[in-house]
Formats: C-alpha cells, sequence, structure tokens
C-alpha cells in the first residue's frame, strides 16, 4: 500500500477576507462574554465589534467583522450558533447590504488650519462638532474605507484621539434579520 | 473543603439543643404555603427537580457554602449521594455513570477549590460529548465578586467548557434552571451543564413550581438541534452507497448516542459494508459479527486504516475525523469520496471537506436511509471481502494471539485485556484509563455489547478509569464493572478505594503495573530517539495498599494465573483488585506518529525485529512539528 499521489485538500481556500457576521443574541449579562470567550478559544481574530440593544429589549444584536477564509468564517459562525444565548447568525459579506461607521476625530487645529479643517470635513459630508482654541472634534458617519480616507487626509494636521464604533450593517430592501428570529 | 465553625461536641446538651434550634428554623423556612405548592427552601426545589429528570444518584463532597443542600438531603431519601474522596472523581463518577447508563449523570461540589476540583471532569465530559449537570455551591450574593473565602470565577471558568452554565442568585430560579441544564445536556449533541447556586439561593424560600418539557423548549428560542437530515442529501447518499465498490462505515460515538446501533447494523447489511469504528466507537457492533471490522485510527488496526486508505467511499456516522482518526489530512483515504453525516454542523467541514454533508441524529438520519437503499448482492463484493480477510489475517498475526502471553519473558498486556474480558464472556463495562493500557483496552477488550466501554477520548484524562468505572457500577449493576488502569493514571486517583469500600461499589480493577508511564516511554523510544526522560515510575506495594483500604486484591506475573486471579476477583463480593506485573518495555503496535498518515504506520513486534514502516515517509518524526500532538 503506497500513499495515494492525489493529495486531500484541507478545508478552505486560505484565501482571507473581511467578513461581516451579524449575530442576534439575548439580552442578558455575560452573553457577550460568552461571544468573546469562544471566539478566543477557538483563534478567530475580532476586528471590530458593535453591540446594541435591538428593537425588542430582550435581545442584542451584535456586528462582528472578522479576517479568514470562507471556512474558517463559517466555522466561526456555526461555532456562534451552538451558543444557547445566540438566536440568529449570518454572514452578509456578500449580501446587498448598508455598511456604516461612526468616528469622532480629534485634530489639533490653529487659527490658520482650521478653515481647512472644516473644509475638508465638509467635503467629506461630515461635521464639526467642537471648535477649541487648539483642536477641532470632526463627527464622520460613512463607509469604513470613506473614513479611512478623512482620517489620512486630516493625519497631516495632526491627530490628537480618533474614536471608531465599527461597522454596523443593515440589508437593503423590506428583509429584516431580527424577524427572521423564530421565537 | 469544609470550613465550620466552632460547634458544640456531638451528644452534649448544648449540641442537641443546637441541632433542635437549627431544626427549628429551617422548618421556619419551609413554611408559608402559598399557591398549593409544597413549602421548601431552594435546597428541596434543587433535590425534586433532579429527581424529576430521573437521576437518584449524586456524585458529591461537602462544603461550607453546599451545606444547606447537605442540610435537606436527608428528608429526600430517594436521592442517592455518594461522597467520593476528590471531587475531581465526582465529576469522572458521574461521566462513568452517563457513560454506562445513557442518562444524565450528577455531580457535586462547593465553591472554590471544590468547584475547580470539578473542571478536569467537566472538560472531559466536554470532549466525549457526555451528559453531566455538574453543580456547585457558591458565596452569598452579596460576597460575589468579594474575593470572598473559597470564592472563585467559576462560571467564568467552566464557561469554554460547557455547553452551557448558569449562576444562580435567587431560589426562584432554581426549578427551571435545572429543568433547562438536563434538558440542554441530554438532548442534541449531549454535554456538560453546570450551574452554581449561590447560598442565598439555596436557602431562601420558593414556591417556584416545576417546568414541563415543552415550557422548557419555549424558553430556549436559541436552541434547536436538527434531528432529521436533509432528505436530497440522504438521497444522494443512497445513490453513493448503490455505486461504491470500496465502502467503509466509521461509526463513532454519535451512533451510541442516538441508539442507533440496530440501524447501523441493517445498513451495512443491507448494503453489505464493513464497520470500523472510532476509540468511542466501540461497542456500535459485536465484534464479532462479520461485518465488524476494527477499531481505526493512531493505535487501531491496521487492516482497518488499510480498508480506509483504499476505499472509494468512506461513510462517517456521529465521528468527528479527529487527528487521531485521520493522521495527516493530505494523505488520507487519498480515493474515497467523504460522507459525514453528524448532528452538530460545526463538525462538518472542520477537519477535512465533506463531499456529501449530512446534518442529524443518527438515528435518524439511518431511518430514512434504510428505505431508499439498494440491497446488494453480497456476492458483488466477494473480492473486496476476500481482500478485506487477508488484511485482517495479516494484521492479526502480529498481535498478542502469537506472543502466548508472553512477552520478554513476562507477562503481556494485551493477553492480560483479552483475559480479563473474557472473564465475563466479553460482557462487563470495560473503563480504560489513558495511555497504553487505553490502547490495549481498545483493541482486545472484544466488545459486544453498546456502552460497554468507557474510555476518555477526547481530553485523555489520566486517572479516569477508576472513578469512571464506580459511576458504570453503580448505574449498570447487573453488570461486571472493570477499571483497567496503568499505575500511572490508578496513582492519580486510587484515593476512591476508599470510596467504593465504603459504598460497597462492586468495581474490580486489573492494575496494569509496568512500573513506566507506558506511553510516555515509548514516545521517547520512538519519537525522541531513546531520551527518556520522567518516566520511571515507583509505586507502592499494591497488595498492602488493597489491605489498608480493606479491599481483596491479588499479584499476577504469569500467564497461567491470570484466568484464576480474574475468576477470584469477580466471585468476591464487592470491589476486587488484581495487580497485573506487566513487562515494562512493551509498546504499543502498529503506531502512527503524530502527524503522519494512516499510511505510515510503524510496526514491530518482537525486540530483535525492525521498525516496519510502510508508505512514502519513514517513521521518524520532529518533535518540535506542533503537527504531531503529544503523548498520553
Amino acid at each position: 500500500m503506497s500513499t495515494g499521489s492525489t493529495a486531500r485538500s484541507l478545508p478552505g481556500s486560505g484565501e482571507e477576507r473581511r467578513h461581516l457576521i451579524v449575530a442576534i443574541v439575548n439580552n442578558k449579562p455575560g452573553v457577550l462574554n460568552r461571544v468573546a470567550s469562544l471566539m478566543r478559544a477557538r483563534n478567530f481574530n475580532i476586528e471590530s465589534l458593535a453591540v446594541s440593544v435591538t428593537e425588542r429589549s430582550d435581545t442584542s444584536r451584535m456586528t462582528l467583522t472578522i479576517v479568514g477564509d470562507e471556512v474558517h468564517v463559517e466555522q466561526a459562525a456555526k461555532q456562534l450558533y451552538k451558543l444557547i444565548d445566540v438566536l440568529k447568525v449570518q454572514d452578509v459579506t456578500d449580501e446587498s447590504i448598508v455598511e456604516h461607521e461612526f468616528a469622532l476625530i480629534k485634530v489639533r487645529a490653529t487659527k490658520r488650519t482650521r478653515p481647512e479643517i472644516v473644509s475638508v470635513a465638509e467635503m467629506h459630508r461630515s461635521k464639526v462638532v467642537d471648535l477649541g482654541d487648539e483642536a477641532v472634534i470632526v463627527e464622520a458617519v460613512g463607509e469604513p474605507t470613506e473614513i479611512d480616507t478623512l482620517v489620512e487626509l486630516l493625519r497631516e494636521f495632526g491627530i490628537k484621539e480618533l474614536v471608531r464604533t465599527g461597522s454596523v450593517v443593515m440589508s437593503r430592501g423590506s428583509g429584516s434579520i431580527e424577524e427572521q428570529v423564530k421565537r | 473543603m469544609t470550613q465550620a465553625g466552632h460547634v458544640p461536641g456531638a451528644g452534649t446538651p448544648a449540641a442537641s439543643a443546637a441541632e433542635r434550634a437549627r431544626r427549628d428554623m429551617l422548618r421556619d423556612a419551609r413554611i408559608t404555603a402559598r399557591d398549593g405548592v409544597r413549602p421548601r427552601i431552594g435546597a428541596d426545589a434543587l433535590c425534586e427537580a433532579i429527581l424529576l429528570q430521573g437521576s437518584d444518584t449524586i456524585w458529591g463532597y461537602p462544603g461550607g457554602v453546599i451545606l444547606p443542600l447537605y442540610d435537606v438531603l436527608v428528608d429526600h431519601p430517594e436521592l442517592r449521594h455518594i461522597l467520593v474522596r476528590h471531587e475531581q472523581a465526582a465529576s469522572h463518577a458521574a461521566d462513568g455513570y452517563a457513560r454506562a447508563s445513557g442518562n444524565v449523570g450528577v455531580c457535586l461540589g462547593t465553591s472554590g477549590p471544590g468547584a475547580t476540583n470539578l473542571v478536569t471532569g467537566i472538560g472531559t465530559a466536554m470532549l466525549d460529548s457526555v451528559p453531566l449537570v455538574v453543580i456547585t455551591g457558591n458565596v452569598p450574593n452579596a460576597l460575589i465578586g468579594k474575593d470572598a473565602f473559597q470564592e472563585i470565577d467559576i462560571t467564568g471558568i467552566t464557561l469554554p467548557m460547557t455547553k452551557h452554565n448558569y449562576l444562580v442568585r435567587s431560589a426562584d430560579e432554581i426549578p427551571h434552571v435545572i429543568a433547562e441544564a438536563f434538558h440542554l445536556a441530554r438532548s442534541g449533541r449531549p454535554g456538560p451543564v453546570h450551574v452554581d447556586i449561590t447560598k442565598d439561593a439555596l436557602m431562601g424560600q420558593t414556591t417556584a413550581t416545576h417546568p414541563s418539557v415543552a415550557e422548557v423548549e419555549a424558553g430556549l428560542p436559541g436552541y434547536k438541534p436538527k434531528l432529521d437530515g436533509h432528505p436530497r442529501q440522504i438521497k444522494l447518499l443512497a445513490e453513493a452507497i448503490a455505486g461504491a465498490k470500496r465502502p467503509v462505515i466509521l461509526a463513532g460515538h454519535g451512533v451510541l448516542i442516538a441508539r442507533a446501533e440496530r440501524e447501523l447494523l441493517e445498513l451495512a447489511r443491507a448494503a453489505h459494508i464493513p464497520i470500523t469504528w472510532t476509540l468511542l466507537g466501540i461497542g456500535v457492533i459485536d465484534e464479532t459479527d462479520p461485518l465488524a471490522y476494527g477499531y481505526m485510527g493512531m493505535h487501531g488496526w491496521k487492516h482497518v486504516n488499510r480498508a480506509i486508505q483504499s476505499a472509494d467511499l468512506l461513510i462517517g456516522i456521529g465521528m468527528r475525523f479527529d487527528d487521531r482518526v485521520t493522521g495527516n489530512v493530505r494523505t488520507y483515504a487519498p480515493k474515497a469520496k467523504i460522507v459525514h453525516i453528524d448532528i452538530d454542523p460545526a463538525e462538518i467541514g472542520k477537519n477535512v471537506v465533506a463531499d456529501l454533508p449530512i446534518v442529524g441524529d443518527a438515528k435518524h438520519v439511518l431511518d430514512a436511509l434504510l428505505p431508499l437503499t439498494t440491497k446488494v448482492d453480497p456476492t458483488t463484493r466477494v473480492d473486496y471481502f476476500a481482500e478485506l480477510a487477508t488484511w485482517r489475517t495479516e494484521s492479526e498475526a502480529s498481535s498478542w494471539h502469537g506472543s502466548g502471553g508472553f512477552r520478554d519473558g513476562v507477562l503481556s498486556a494485551d493477553f492480560v485485556v483479552e483475559r480479563v474480558a473474557a472473564g465475563s464472556n466479553f460482557d462487563a463495562n470495560l473503563t480504560a484509563d489513558v495511555g497504553q493500557n487505553q490502547m490495549w483496552v481498545a483493541r482486545y477488550g472484544g466488545f459486544r455489547r453498546a456502552n460497554s466501554h468507557l474510555s476518555s477520548g477526547g481530553l485523555g484524562t489520566m486517572g479516569f478509569a477508576l472513578p469512571a468505572a464506580m459511576g458504570a457500577a453503580v448505574a449498570v449493576p447487573g453488570k461486571v464493572s472493570w477499571a483497567i488502569a496503568g499505575d500511572g493514571g490508578f496513582q492519580m486517583t486510587l484515593q476512591e478505594l476508599a470510596t467504593i469500600v465504603q459504598e460497597r461499589i462492586p468495581v474490580k480493577i486489573a492494575l496494569m503495573d509496568n512500573k513506566k508511564l507506558g506511553m510516555i516511554r515509548q514516545w521517547q523510544e520512538i519519537v525522541y530517539g531513546g531520551n527518556y526522560h520522567s518516566e520511571e515510575l515507583a509505586g507502592p506495594d499494591y497488595l498492602k495498599l488493597c489491605e489498608a483500604y480493606g479491599l481483596p486484591a491479588w499479584k499476577v506475573a504469569k500467564p497461567e494465573e491470570v484466568d484464576a486471579a480474574v475468576a477470584a476477583a469477580l466471585a468476591a463480593d464487592g470491589p476486587a483488585l488484581i495487580w497485573f506485573e506487566i513487562a515494562e518495555r512493551q509498546n504499543v503496535y502498529p503506531m502512527m506518529p503524530a502527524g503522519k498518515g494512516l499510511s505510515d504506520l510503524i510496526d514491530k513486534w518482537g525486540d530483535d525485529g525492525e521498525d516496519i514502516t510502510e508508505g512514502d515517509s519513514g517513521p521518524r518524526v520532529d518533535p518540535t512539528d506542533p503537527q504531531s500532538g503529544g503523548a498520553r
């Protein structure tokens, strides 16, 4: 008996990309810990995570972005779904969705640069929400890549502080992931 | 674990007055009936809830915060509490009870160290999908998070190794949480569920009622195990079977959990397919059945691995293609189409790519498959089965059958296992420990009955055999319960000798003493170039040890003494031990070095022989290769 010439392929293509996972979970203490613990134990790295209560006060919605190949990410989704407090999991990466992120950017400003900063912000559908002597705060909402661009443009003025919420997503059209949760 | 305050000496007037006062307080706490529900405290509700689930045995150890439960146990005499000597044994005993009976095992410990000692048994049950309900006490609500005496974040610790866990702070939650815990433990893919209950919840009054199964299910919208396979996939499976020339069934623990042994045999007979099994699949078929082909994997039979490597269709049922089964996935069954049936969708596509995945319970899927299965005339598979028979004869010739019970002039371990099993006509429950003994039991136990083989397969927990055999003995009193352990594993939990003597649990122990950590020694010989370290293992005089604990024991060093000793141990009323002095340097062969493929088996019989290696690559493996896993 000899080893066959055709090697069996391992699960997964190995082609990594960013995936967006939406999970509807019970709004109970400890559920975030269960999700985070599972992702850690199974070696999935969470790039961003946004959590908030849904239209129903007894459920929360989590939006996770993770990087991996399709089998790796599917495995993450399946393991998540095994948690008793997880009601629904969906990989929405390839669906028709609105994906937005919110950011606050505190930019170093002088009398001279302030008008420039304001105009950069306005060109990017962002607004200035605080004007100080030495800094302004720009508020941005949009796709993560749009925020990336804005951050790059503002970097030349000097960024003192940056906070981003991570992506939240919603499918276009009338479909609702929350309505798909069977009760 | 118990931290008791100063108490008056037993039997003194002060003590009886204190006892009267305490019972009065307990009675007061239980009074105030409402809504027709019997007045009681949380600890009473806990006992009722366990009994309502059909469990009558708790393996436990008391301690400060769990004492309110021990205070009411006397009022629930139907519930048998068995006092172990260490909480780890409580969780293994509950595990053995569950594996042997198919019912949920229940174990109990106090907060802090009592709870952490249970953890190894919880992990063992998790990796092997064993239904357990693990109950721990915790400090009063007000002390949670204050680093109080014997307080630890035990739900944080058990979270990643349980199917689910709970922290219960109020007596009112107890009936529902316990019912839910049992439901989760036993349904779907079973597993351990941990319920941590504060002292306040145990002592608080409650009138909460016990929920029905429907009410429990309604409260779990996120939990819907999928039992039925997809009809289209099942139809495709029937077609694949009809077209296969060299099909092999790989049966795992899921078949036993689903109680689908009969359906499995019907399929094998109808389509004339040999059945092979994983470590935890042992017992899916009577090993003397013509369609029973053998145990697969790292230390499996060479003929079985050969059949798998040459198959054109692998039908995996209730198993997970783990690394001990497949070896290097790239060289695994290169010609085979893989069908994977499992109740857990996360197992499909995790370790191997399934050409035909079917998510569902083994029994449900097989029930749906059988009517679609084309009956195969055995004469069409004559060549295939003739080849399988030849391979089997070759591979069995290199086993103990040729050794006459000797190896290097002393007792051979595989011979001992076979004679121990034969002593009860292969009808006893055999609980293995971990290491070489585990593989000898798997290979030579000659199992004929479902759930008669107990082994820590996934976690590989040394010290498992004695406490788990204790659980099996209590769960199935009609069958002999053997613990077959090496001297390493036995010394990890031998304190339970006191438990089996005190509780009169008739466990028979086969101690396989090679004065070594045998599997460690084997790995150091084969994988680490003979660089032996920490494999020499001294032990006590086990006859004196047994005398001290008060159980009969025999020492056997010659093959011709084995049968008589087994008969004597079986005839002994209650527990007994046989101390087998086996060959010190016997290896388990064949062996697939971790990271290698099923075709790369090392096979060697006789010290003067050379290692016989098949396949493209040699037996030496790189110990620094992370793919290689470890010994034990």
